[in-house]
């Protein structure tokens, strides 16, 4: 009798348990899918509206799925409609992005790679004291250091120019490069660099021919983070150029401000995803190596 | 000679980085910073002036906006951003299906521009077309909704797009710190009768309190430095109702031409910065060295 009625309850309780777990179950689902709406929203109605004729648009609401595949806007946020002066459209901004971007990538991951490898292969007295010294460039804000940056560009003659802006983001990019070699180079056993070293090995051949060969991912992290960066940058490119040699970014924006016309909501959206399109992809593509920098790099605005 | 250069190998390959971060990074730090202590209009001028400009960007309203803009934007953008993202990565680290599907959608903002959000959230906030006109064409026809265009409510527009920027890299933060913790001391808490609420709330998030200061440190320095989303969200209006202290110092300086003005309103930003990251800097040496 005892015996039945504890269990009969132990029962009960067992089956109450398992339907709150099935309830919060659902409940957290609901709250992570409510999330995830609220996310891609922005994303949705961005595709969605530059898919549409104006008139569907002041038709519809923002949600409203578009009647065809209208892909007019999209052209002509990429190519313009050819009516000459006062048509601003992408493609040339894109071509700037493109040749500002793999250059700065390039030469700031280089330097980075460089100096990784010295503060931690080639230690000297002092040393943790320049790796702070590079460190703090992460942290500056870059309000501080527009000013003399636009007279020295002027100076140099290289303001209002692709070349310019190759040397910015080069610069304030070395900070990031650095730490991110310099923690991945920490890792790796000295001791191999030092049997290198007695097989006469010199600084260069031991960082191509060990060091180099297991950088993969932290190339791959660099690199990314750099791009990423790079690419999104509006402060420096509104900055320092203007016209002719200004990076997508800044074109983007002075495309959806400027007011001569009627507002073509749709070709502001085409123009917005291609603007972000090259990054999407990236992250889509290499979402881990894309963490990994946001995670160790991330101080930077 | 051959033999000095192989000795010098290291320091010479150094030398470039450092010659560049030592001029473009501490040497123009500095030329701000002397030039906030002049008179220059236009173009820079050399002759000492004291503490002229700091007077003048303190007395000055629209710089008080600006400030007062900051303070309203970093409390809320701390708060939403942490409790969003810590609610995020408890549910997802509950052995969720499809987590890697999830976790790519809350965090793909931090992929693009704030130029390129910004331009979405001002086509969905705007009141004639967006969000406003969108409830009333379901029927809801009082609603309303014209943050964007309301001086006191535009700076909260702001906060909406920032929160939704960067909540996931929050919660990516916590989601790697709940996931480094040792499963032995869940399993412990566990079997002692600690329901799940409290092995959370007790136990492991006491445990993140390096992340917790990690997302803080990291979203006050973006709020700090936050220009392009007001550029591309407001541009700082309507009116001046939404200035923030970075777009303060772009227009005094290359609207207005003030460069002294400028300089002083940089070097406050930089103190700010610096008040938050030296002891967060100081705080990370020491946990490397203790290792």
């Amino acid at each position: 009798m005892q015996d039945s009625l504890k269990s009969s309850s132990y029962q009960q309780l067992e089956q109450k348990s398992k339907y709150t777990n099935m309830f919060l179950r659902w409940f957290l689902y609901f709250i992570l899918i409510l999330f995830a709406s609220y996310f891609i929203f922005p994303l949705y109605v961005m595709v969605v509206t530059s898919l549409k004729t104006m008139e569907e648009i002041r038709q519809g609401t923002l949600l409203s799925w578009p009647s065809g595949l209208n892909l007019e806007s999209w052209a002509v946020a990429w190519g313009g409609r050819g009516y000459g002066a006062g048509d601003t459209f992408l493609r040339p901004y894109f071509w700037n992005s493109i040749k500002m971007v793999v250059p700065a990538v390039f030469f700031s991951t280089f330097i980075g790679a460089m100096t990784g490898y010295v503060l931690t292969k080639w230690r000297f007295k002092g040393d943790q004291w320049v790796f702070l010294f590079l460190l703090f460039g992460c942290f500056i804000p870059f309000q501080a250091i527009l000013l003399p940056m636009a007279r020295t560009l002027g100076v140099l003659g290289i303001s209002n120019s692709v070349i310019g802006l190759v040397l910015v983001h080069t610069v304030y990019g070395i900070p990031f490069t650095t730490l991110f070699f310099r923690n991945y180079y920490i890792s790796v056993p000295t001791e191999l660099v030092k049997a290198a070293r007695i097989d006469g090995a010199g600084f260069f051949k031991i960082f191509f021919k060990i060091l180099l060969p297991i950088s993969a991912p932290i190339i791959v992290v660099t690199v990314i983070w750099q791009f990423t960066q790079i690419w999104n940058d509006f402060l420096f490119g509104s900055t320092f150029s203007f016209g002719e040699a200004a990076p997508i970014q800044v074109a983007l924006n002075n495309m959806v401000l400027s007011s001569t016309s009627v507002k073509e909501y749709n070709v502001d959206m085409a123009s917005a995803i291609i603007a972000g399109i090259p990054t999407l992809i990236v992250y889509v593509l290499a979402g881990k190596y894309f963490i990994r920098g946001l995670t160790s790099g991330a101080v930077k605005g | 000679m051959f033999k000095w250069l192989e000795k010098n190998l290291p320091k010479i390959v150094m030398a470039p980085a450092v010659g560049l971060i030592g001029w473009f990074v501490y040497g123009f730090v500095l030329w701000t910073l002397y030039i906030s202590f002049t008179n220059s209009k236009i173009l820079p001028k050399y002759e000492l002036w004291g503490f002229g400009q700091y007077e003048k960007l303190w007395a000055s309203r629209k710089w008080l906006i600006a400030v007062d803009n900051l303070l309203i934007f970093t409390a809320l953008f701390l708060i939403f951003c942490v409790v969003i993202g810590i609610i995020l990565a408890i549910f997802l680290d509950q052995k969720i299906r499809a987590e890697g599907l999830l976790r790519t959608i809350y965090l793909y903002p931090m992929a693009l521009s704030f130029i390129v959000t910004g331009t979405a959230w001002k086509w969905i906030l705007n009141p004639t077309l967006g969000i406003q006109k969108m409830f009333r064409d379901w029927g809801f026809e009082n609603f309303t909704f014209d943050w964007l265009v309301d001086r006191e409510m535009a700076i909260y527009t702001i906060v909406i797009a920032g929160v939704w920027q960067s909540a996931g890299f929050v919660m990516a933060l916590f989601l790697a710190g709940l996931r480094s913790v040792e499963d032995e001391i869940v399993k412990a808490a566990k079997i002692d009768g600690a329901s799940l609420f409290t092995v959370y709330w007790k136990i492991l998030l006491p445990m993140m309190r390096p992340v917790f200061f990690t997302s803080f440190v990291i979203l006050v320095h973006i709020s700090i430095k936050s220009y392009d989303l007001i550029v591309a969200l407001t541009q700082g209006g309507p009116g001046i109702s939404t200035t923030m202290p970075a777009l303060y110092m772009t227009q005094t300086a290359f609207h207005k031409s003030q460069v002294g003005l400028s300089a002083a309103s940089a070097m406050m930003m930089f103190m700010a910065v610096a008040a938050v990251i030296i002891p967060y800097l100081y705080s990370e040496l020491r946990r490397e060295n203790a290792r």
